[in-house]
Formats: C-alpha cells, sequence, structure tokens
C-alpha cells in the first residue's frame, strides 16, 4: 500500500466491570474507503466506534488516525467527525448554526464560516437552508445535514453509527445509494456500523464481521457472502438454510454430514475438515438451490420434499419445502418461470445443490 | 366513566353540575377580593356604595390608595427585593443539583436524594423557627467569642431570604432535573466531536435546552417567595414583606385598600404565571 | 474518572451540600438541641425532657396538638373525596382546549397568595358578608348571621387553600391511565362501581398518596387560615409554637412543640407511604 492507512487499530480491548465489550479488535481502514462493522446488538461495536471518537477510553491497544497514536488525545481534539445514532442535531439552533458549531468551536472568522457552512450543504445537496429549524426537515434531509455538519471540518475520518436505523424502510433503501456517492464525493473514509446486513454489503469496500467483541472476519462483502470464515458469519451475513448433524465421511474437502433429522448431506468443508464423528453445521443459500419437478441423476444432495407454502414477493418470492421424513425445512428461491409458476402447498418437487456451494464448519464449543 | 361508554343523562348533569359547583366555590373568593377593591366605602363588605378607583389612587384619609400608602409600596419593594435573591440562589443551586443528581453516580446518591426532598415535607413554621434558632445559637457563639455584633443571622431579610431559599431550591431541583433527564446525551457528545470544550458543550448546548426550565424555575421561585407566609412571618425582622403587611393590617382590621393590593398581587401573579407557561410551551 | 471530572463533580456536590447542611440538617439539630434544655437560671441551661413534659401536663398544649391532628386528617380525607370527582372529570370526561383550561383554571389559587385567599372567605363569611347578606335577602335567614369564627369556616379555608395540591397529582396520574383498560374492564362484565375499585383507583394510588400527603402536611403546618378564620378559642398547634417563640420568647417550649409538630407530621407520611408501598423519591420526585 503506498498510503498509509487512515485508521489502525492495534489489539484494541475494552473491559467493563464484568465482560469484555471488545477483545483484541486489529484492523486498517486505507484512505477513501467504505469500512463497514456489522454485527448483532451488543456485539461491541457501539463500544469500539466510541472508542475512536474519544468517548471510551481503551483497556488496552493503541489507536491511530494517520500514523498518530490517539489514545491521550481527547474527543474535541480527534481529526474524526461522528454522525450519531439519532443525529444529535442540536434543536436550539436553526441549520446553519448546526453546520457552522465545529468551525466557531475553531475560531474560524464568522465570514468564512458563513462561506464554508455554504458551499458544504450544497455539496450534500441542500443549498440555501441556513435559515431553517431542525424540525422542519425531513428525515433524509435532517441525515445530510449531519453528515454537512460533521463534513464541514474536513475530518480524516467519519464514523457513523446506524444512523439509518430511524428511518422507514423506503427511505433507508435510497438513503444507502446516497450515502455512498456522498463518500465517493467526499472522498472521505467512513468507518460505519451497523446491525443491518444489506446496508453494509450494498455500501463497503471491506466489512468486519464483529461477534461477541471480536472480529470474525474481515473481507468485501462478496468474500463474507461466498467464503465465510466460520458458522456464525455464513449465518449472519445473507440468509441461509442451516442443517446441525454428525461428520460421517470425509473426501478431501468434500464432507458428508447425516443432520439431526437423518437426511445425507455433502457440503464444502471450510478453513481445515472435521474429523469424523464431529458435529458439524451446512449453510446453504437459498438462490444456490436448483428446483425440479422431476428427479435429477446422480446429484448427491437430491431429495424429495413437500411443498410447504410460497412466499409470494414478486421476484424474491421464496419457496417452503419440508422433507417428510426428518420434518427439516428448507428455504428456496422460487424462480417466476417454467413449470415451477404453478407450485402449491402440497406439491413434491426435487431440491437440489451443488455441494461446492454449501459451506460446512465444525460446530463451536464441542 | 369515559365518554364511550353510555350514561344516563340525570348522571351525567348531575355530575356536571358538581364540577361547575366546584369551579364557584374556587372562584368565588377570589371574585369577591376583587370586586370589593372597587367599593366606595371604609369596609370590605357589602351594601356596595359605589364605584370607586380611590383605593387605588386616592390621596385623602380614610381613601389613601394603594399607590399612596408607604407602608404598603415599601412591603412590595422588600419583597420584591427577597424573591429576586431566593429565585436567582435557588435557581443556581437548583441548576447545579440537577446537574449531580442526574449526570453523576457517587455513593450515598439515594440518602442525599431524599434530603433533597425533605424540605417538601417540613411544615414550614418548623423550617423557620429551625433556621432562626440555629442562626440565633450561631450568632450567640460568635459574638462571645468575639465581641461583635452579627446581626445578620438576627431575624430579617437575610433570614428571610434563607429561610426561603432553603425549601424552595427543592422546587427549582426537580424543575430542572426533569428537563436535564429528558436531554439526550448524544448532543453534548456531539458537541465535543465537533471540537467543543466540556464546559463549551454544557455552555452552547445543554443549557440553551434547560433554559426553558431555568426560566420556568426562576418565576416559580419568585411566585412562592412572594407568597410566602408561614417561614417568613418566623425569620421576619424590623423590614417585612408584603405577605406579612398586609396580615398585620388585617388583624387591625381591614379596609378596601387591601383588597386593591390584592387585585394588584393577581395581576403581577397572572402575568408572571403566563410568562412561566410560555417558557413551559417553548419546550415543545 | 479523571481528575478534572472529578473537580467538576466535587463543584457542583458544594452548593448541595452547603444547603443541605447549614440549612436542613444542622437547623433541625439545633432544634431538637434547644427543645431537650431547660432554663434553669439567666443563661443557664440543663439538658432534659421538661419541656416535652410541660406539653404533657398541660391539657390545653396536648388537647390542641390532637385537635390539629384530628382537623387535618379530615381536612385531607374531605379533600380526597371532593377532589377526586373533579380530578376524574378533568383526566377523563375533557379533551384538548377544554381540558387545559379547567387544569389551569383549577391552577389559579396557587397564583394567589395564601392570605388574599383567606382574606376572600373573610369577606364572604362575616356577619356583615356577602353570604350573610345573600341568604338574608332571599329570605332563607332573618338576621345577619356569622359564618366566620368556627372551626366550619376553618375547614372551608383549608380545603380550599389545599385542594390544587390534592387535583393535580390526580389528573396526572389518572390521565396516564390508558381508556382502553376502562373499557376492556366493562367489556369483560364490569360494574362502574367494580372499575372504580380495582381499576382507576389501583392505578391513581400513586397519586392519591402524594396528593394525600402534601395536603395533609399543608393543613398541619398552616398558620393563617386557622387564626383568621377559627374563633378565639379554636387554637391550632402553629400558633402555639408562635405564641411560645415571638409573644412569650420561651424558645426552649417552642422547639419542643415545634419538634412534636415535626414529628407527627414525619410519623404520618411515613405512615402512608408504607400503607401504600410508595416510596418518598417516586411520590414527591415525579
Amino acid at each position: 500500500m503506498t498510503t498509509p492507512a487512515d485508521l489502525v487499530c492495534k489489539d484494541l480491548t475494552k473491559d467493563f466491570d464484568d465482560f469484555r465489550a471488545v477483545d483484541q479488535v486489529s484492523f486498517e481502514v486505507p484512505q477513501g474507503s467504505f469500512f463497514s462493522i456489522l454485527g448483532p446488538s451488543g456485539c461491541g461495536k457501539t463500544t469500539l466506534l466510541r472508542m475512536i471518537a474519544g468517548f471510551q477510553f481503551p483497556t488496552s491497544g493503541d489507536l491511530l488516525i494517520k500514523g498518530k497514536s490517539m489514545i491521550d488525545v481527547g474527543p474535541s481534539k480527534r481529526p474524526v467527525s461522528m454522525v450519531f445514532q439519532h443525529l444529535a442535531l442540536f434543536p436550539m439552533m436553526n441549520i446553519g448554526k448546526n453546520v457552522g458549531f465545529g468551525l466557531r468551536q475553531r475560531g474560524v472568522p464568522a465570514s468564512e464560516i458563513k462561506t464554508r457552512v455554504g458551499r458544504v450543504l450544497e455539496r450534500v445537496g441542500l443549498p440555501g437552508i441556513e435559515d431553517r429549524q431542525v424540525d422542519q426537515l425531513s428525515g433524509g434531509q435532517k441525515q445530510r445535514v449531519a453528515i454537512a455538519r460533521c463534513m464541514v471540518l474536513e475530518p480524516d475520518v467519519l464514523l457513523l453509527d446506524e444512523p439509518l436505523g430511524a428511518l422507514d424502510l423506503k427511505l433507508r433503501e435510497h438513503m444507502k445509494i446516497e450515502l455512498k456517492s456522498l463518500q465517493a464525493e467526499f472522498n472521505t473514509t467512513f468507518v460505519y456500523i451497523t446491525h443491518d446486513q444489506s446496508e453494509a454489503l450494498v455500501m463497503s469496500d471491506n466489512i468486519a464481521v464483529m461477534n461477541k467483541g471480536r472480529f470474525d472476519q474481515i473481507g468485501t462483502a462478496k468474500e463474507l457472502y461466498y467464503e465465510p470464515a466460520n458458522a456464525f458469519v455464513a449465518g449472519f451475513v445473507g440468509d441461509a438454510n442451516k442443517f446441525s448433524g454428525k461428520v460421517m465421511g470425509i473426501d478431501g474437502q468434500r464432507v458428508t454430514v447425516t443432520t439431526n433429522g437423518g437426511a445425507e448431506l455433502s457440503a464444502q468443508a471450510m478453513h481445515g475438515t472435521p474429523s469424523i464423528g464431529a458435529d458439524a453445521q451446512i449453510f446453504v443459500r437459498p438462490e444456490a438451490i436448483a428446483l425440479s419437478k422431476t428427479a435429477p441423476t446422480d446429484n448427491p444432495n437430491t431429495i424429495p420434499r413437500i411443498v410447504d407454502s410460497v412466499l409470494f414477493n414478486g421476484a424474491n418470492s421464496m419457496v417452503l419445502l419440508r422433507e417428510p421424513q426428518s420434518g427439516e425445512t428448507l428455504q428456496v428461491t422460487l424462480p417466476q418461470t417454467g413449470d415451477l409458476l404453478g407450485l402449491g402447498k402440497g406439491d413434491t418437487v426435487f431440491a437440489d445443490w451443488d455441494p461446492a456451494q454449501a459451506r460446512c464448519f465444525a460446530t463451536e464449543g464441542t | 366513566m369515559i365518554p364511550t361508554i353510555p350514561q344516563t343523562n340525570v348522571l351525567k348533569w348531575s355530575y356536571r353540575a358538581y364540577v361547575t359547583l366546584f369551579f364557584i366555590y374556587l372562584a368565588l373568593p377570589l371574585t369577591v377580593v376583587c370586586v370589593f377593591a372597587f367599593n366606595d366605602s371604609v369596609f370590605p363588605s357589602l351594601p356596595w356604595e359605589g364605584f370607586t378607583m380611590a383605593w387605588f389612587f386616592g390621596t385623602e384619609a380614610p381613601f389613601i390608595g394603594v399607590f399612596n400608602e408607604r407602608s404598603i409600596m415599601r412591603a412590595i419593594g422588600t419583597s420584591a427585593f427577597v424573591a429576586m435573591w431566593v429565585a436567582g440562589l435557588a435557581v443556581f443551586v437548583g441548576t447545579c443539583n440537577a446537574f449531580l443528581f442526574v449526570r453523576h453516580d457517587f455513593r450515598g446518591k439515594g440518602f442525599l436524594y431524599i434530603l433533597m426532598l425533605l424540605p417538601l415535607i417540613i411544615p414550614g413554621v418548623i423550617l423557620g423557627i429551625s433556621i432562626l434558632v440555629f442562626a440565633s445559637s450561631v450568632a450567640n457563639t460568635l459574638e462571645d467569642a468575639t465581641n461583635m455584633w452579627f446581626d445578620g443571622l438576627r431575624p430579617g431579610l437575610l433570614l428571610v431570604i434563607l429561610g426561603q431559599f432553603s425549601f424552595i431550591t427543592t422546587f427549582a431541583t426537580l424543575v430542572i432535573s426533569a428537563r436535564l433527564q429528558k436531554f439526550d446525551p448524544s448532543l453534548e457528545e456531539a458537541a465535543l466531536n465537533l471540537g467543543a470544550s466540556k464546559w463549551g458543550a454544557v455552555r452552547q448546548v445543554t443549557l440553551p435546552f434547560l433554559f426553558p426550565a431555568i426560566m420556568g424555575a426562576g418565576v416559580v421561585a419568585v411566585l412562592m417567595s412572594f407568597e410566602n407566609f408561614n417561614t417568613t412571618l418566623m425569620l421576619v425582622g424590623s423590614d417585612s414583606p408584603l405577605t406579612i403587611t398586609m396580615f398585620d393590617k388585617l388583624k387591625h382590621g381591614s379596609t378596601p385598600v387591601l383588597n386593591a393590593v390584592s387585585l394588584l398581587l393577581m395581576i403581577i401573579s397572572a402575568a408572571l404565571g403566563l410568562l412561566a407557561l410560555l417558557f413551559q410551551r417553548s419546550k415543545e | 474518572m479523571t481528575d478534572k471530572s472529578k473537580l467538576g463533580f466535587y463543584l457542583l456536590l458544594m452548593p448541595l451540600m452547603l444547603w443541605l447542611i447549614t440549612l436542613i440538617v444542622l437547623p433541625h439539630i439545633g432544634l431538637f438541641m434547644v427543645s431537650i434544655s431547660e432554663k434553669i437560671g439567666v443563661r443557664e441551661y440543663e439538658t432534659g425532657l421538661g419541656n416535652y413534659a410541660v406539653f404533657f401536663n398541660e391539657p390545653l398544649y396536648w388537647r390542641t396538638f390532637a385537635r390539629t391532628a384530628f382537623m387535618s386528617i379530615f381536612t385531607t380525607i374531605l379533600t380526597l373525596v371532593l377532589g377526586f370527582p373533579v380530578a376524574y372529570y378533568i383526566a377523563k370526561l375533557t379533551r384538548g382546549r377544554t381540558k387545559t383550561t379547567l387544569f389551569l383554571m383549577c391552577l389559579i389559587p396557587f397564583w394567589v397568595s395564601e392570605l388574599v385567599r383567606t382574606f376572600g372567605w373573610m369577606i364572604l363569611l362575616r356577619e356583615t358578608g356577602v353570604l350573610s347578606n345573600f341568604l338574608q335577602y332571599t329570605g332563607v335567614i332573618g338576621g345577619p348571621v356569622e359564618f366566620l369564627y368556627n372551626d366550619g369556616a376553618i375547614m372551608v379555608g383549608l380545603v380550599y387553600t389545599s385542594i390544587l395540591f390534592m387535583i393535580v397529582p390526580l389528573v396526572t396520574t389518572l390521565d396516564s391511565l390508558d381508556d382502553s383498560l376502562i373499557e376492556a374492564g366493562y367489556d369483560l362484565g364490569g360494574t362502574g362501581y367494580s372499575i372504580m375499585r380495582e381499576i382507576v383507583i389501583p392505578h391513581a394510588m400513586p397519586g392519591i398518596v402524594s396528593g394525600c400527603i402534601v395536603v395533609f402536611m399543608l393543613s398541619l403546618g398552616n398558620y393563617l387560615t386557622p387564626i383568621l378564620l377559627g374563633g378565639k378559642d379554636s387554637l391550632w398547634f402553629t400558633g402555639l409554637i408562635y405564641t411560645q417563640f415571638i409573644t412569650r420568647f420561651n424558645w426552649e417550649l417552642g422547639s419542643a412543640f415545634g419538634f412534636l409538630l415535626l414529628a407527627l407530621s414525619s410519623t404520618i407520611v411515613f405512615l402512608g407511604l408504607k400503607l401504600s408501598r410508595q416510596s418518598l423519591t417516586e411520590t414527591m420526585g415525579r
């Protein structure tokens, strides 16, 4: 890498009285990239972000921004800005005063503040709204003002704490694209935390999946989706059908598992093969499963299944299948084409998938 | 019971009649006080002798109006002086207390909070005599030790101010705390994040947010101080505030000039009340 | 905590401690100390319970004490009974503008000095007053009647002075009761009475308790109303305290009286909270 990374965390750890919120997290975010931290609530991602912003002090480890350690720097002196979960726009100030707040703290002359505020509001697509009050704006506009308030300070790193959480679904979809284009426009490093995997997948250059205070995997959206490092990532990123069972046979990377319900399935092992007899989990993406009304020849995963229900949702339609013996259910993307169009409850279909597209992990903690 | 549940008409109307009667009961004494301020008679009672403004502006005995009655005007001045000090002190200490109780966790917090609430359940007379006794014993000790006079600790305006302050602060603390509790701490963090100092964030973001509550508490404190009787009675010296002056006059038989003062008081209170209400409004 | 925020913490703690210690804690300890000292000569005192003995041996004193307590309890009950329907009406049967207006009208007496309110009742109730004249005019009574200077007049005044402190917390708690709970009660076959008893009153309990405590306290510690509206022999305990302190200059006995009054009000407040299983912080701190 030619340019040094904007943000570097080295073995960052945060202990609270009775538990460890962040456990030896290390990562680098290169200049101008969009980095997401994805994890369920309570995984420690907010604590991590607040440590970067300076609102919490790490127990151990180091934190560098543009190569300089930030450990002894107070929150008001760090070259990072933060977009808060509920945006934290000051209700007692108008938009111009809000956006100019940071510049006023730095003692920038009033005339310069005015031009810079005007310019940044223009860049986020809201020119001339300086005199409006916060509550006169829509949710999406508030979002952009919150970003403008940070960007006017030209921070090295912009932190975003689930800023889309409070928006309704439609606006959220729209803001995903908008945020990504704003990031490209400002060419600033964004660190974005969310529990919503689709937000992370759509916007990010790199994503870290966080679980129980640790980073399970860092990679691009594609890597996380197609090559998950462990069972948690496989289950958390994207939809997947999950089967638990025991390993019965191993052939290179190909593993055969008998599920608890008695079905025999094959999958590709990732990161080391489990031993025979060990507990294992198999993950299969709904879109990796092919459906047919006639039995395909010699595919190891083919089992006849009964349609439990059809969940029609246009192009995203799904079908729930039940395996008659074990009762295990399977969620499959339902193509709205051909003879599958008329599929109804109670029909029997054959579902099969290429073992190379299913993932097998040894069950953790056994 | 509630509008969506049908009731018999008799019940409905007798309920309404009761509530109406209640509000008449509420308004009656205040109305007569106001009306008799304009009675052209030396007693605030029937019969009605005709309308006059003499009890406000009169200059000749016995019709000396409020504005020309030296003792009453001086008492109003004293009351205003006391009220300003009480309100200022109570709001300052109340704001500090609000920050302490809302923002900090420390050992003995629960105990101190209960102690802070106690002035609400101590009768005003007791509050008055306890401060009187304590201040006097401090004064005695100091005078014995130094051979100097400590008149400030004898009944007088300083003790009146301290006595009123001692319980009005609790109200101020409760009002300001309630507002501070609604404050989203991330606003202050945002200010820090944008480069403000700790005190700068409080001054530019938190205090403006608290302003309506601080003003509201101030207005209520002024009113409570103006109206206070029980605590003041025990601590008053030669300069008496308005309520005490009026009480003395009332004991020696009343003239409608008291009605006129009362009416003025009501107008001032109503104005202050509206002011407080406006501040409450601007909260939303 | 960093050193800087520790400093801030102590700066905030200082005014609170200064206020509570010098104006609340020490004065009450001082009051107690004075109450257990007996004067045996010029500026000579000795510790003993003599002042309390005086109280129990003089029927005038303890009778006044008991009378004050009972009348205050009676005022509290009366205020609750009279105020509850009004509070319920405001909270549940009115909406929007009307509700705000009625609620603010309840607050009016608070904005007016107690002295003015009492003065109003004097004008109404005295022999030459409005009520007497009105009743003569309508022919109910033949000649002027004195309605002032009796216990009834005291009750009217006390209830008037304190009823808003009952109504305000009641309206607040009743307001927070969801109408659908009452509807559900009816839907499940409840009657007006059973819904009151099992849904409305339990829900309003915190408001009832805090209202009762404040009203009781205000009545017990009231001085103006009993003195101005009561007759020559309708004594009130605060009046005795005033006499000892200001007229007789017997601070030792006065302090003992004060302490007894404080003990009574604290006991009743404590019992009220215990019986209704409320805490002071929740009830008063709202």
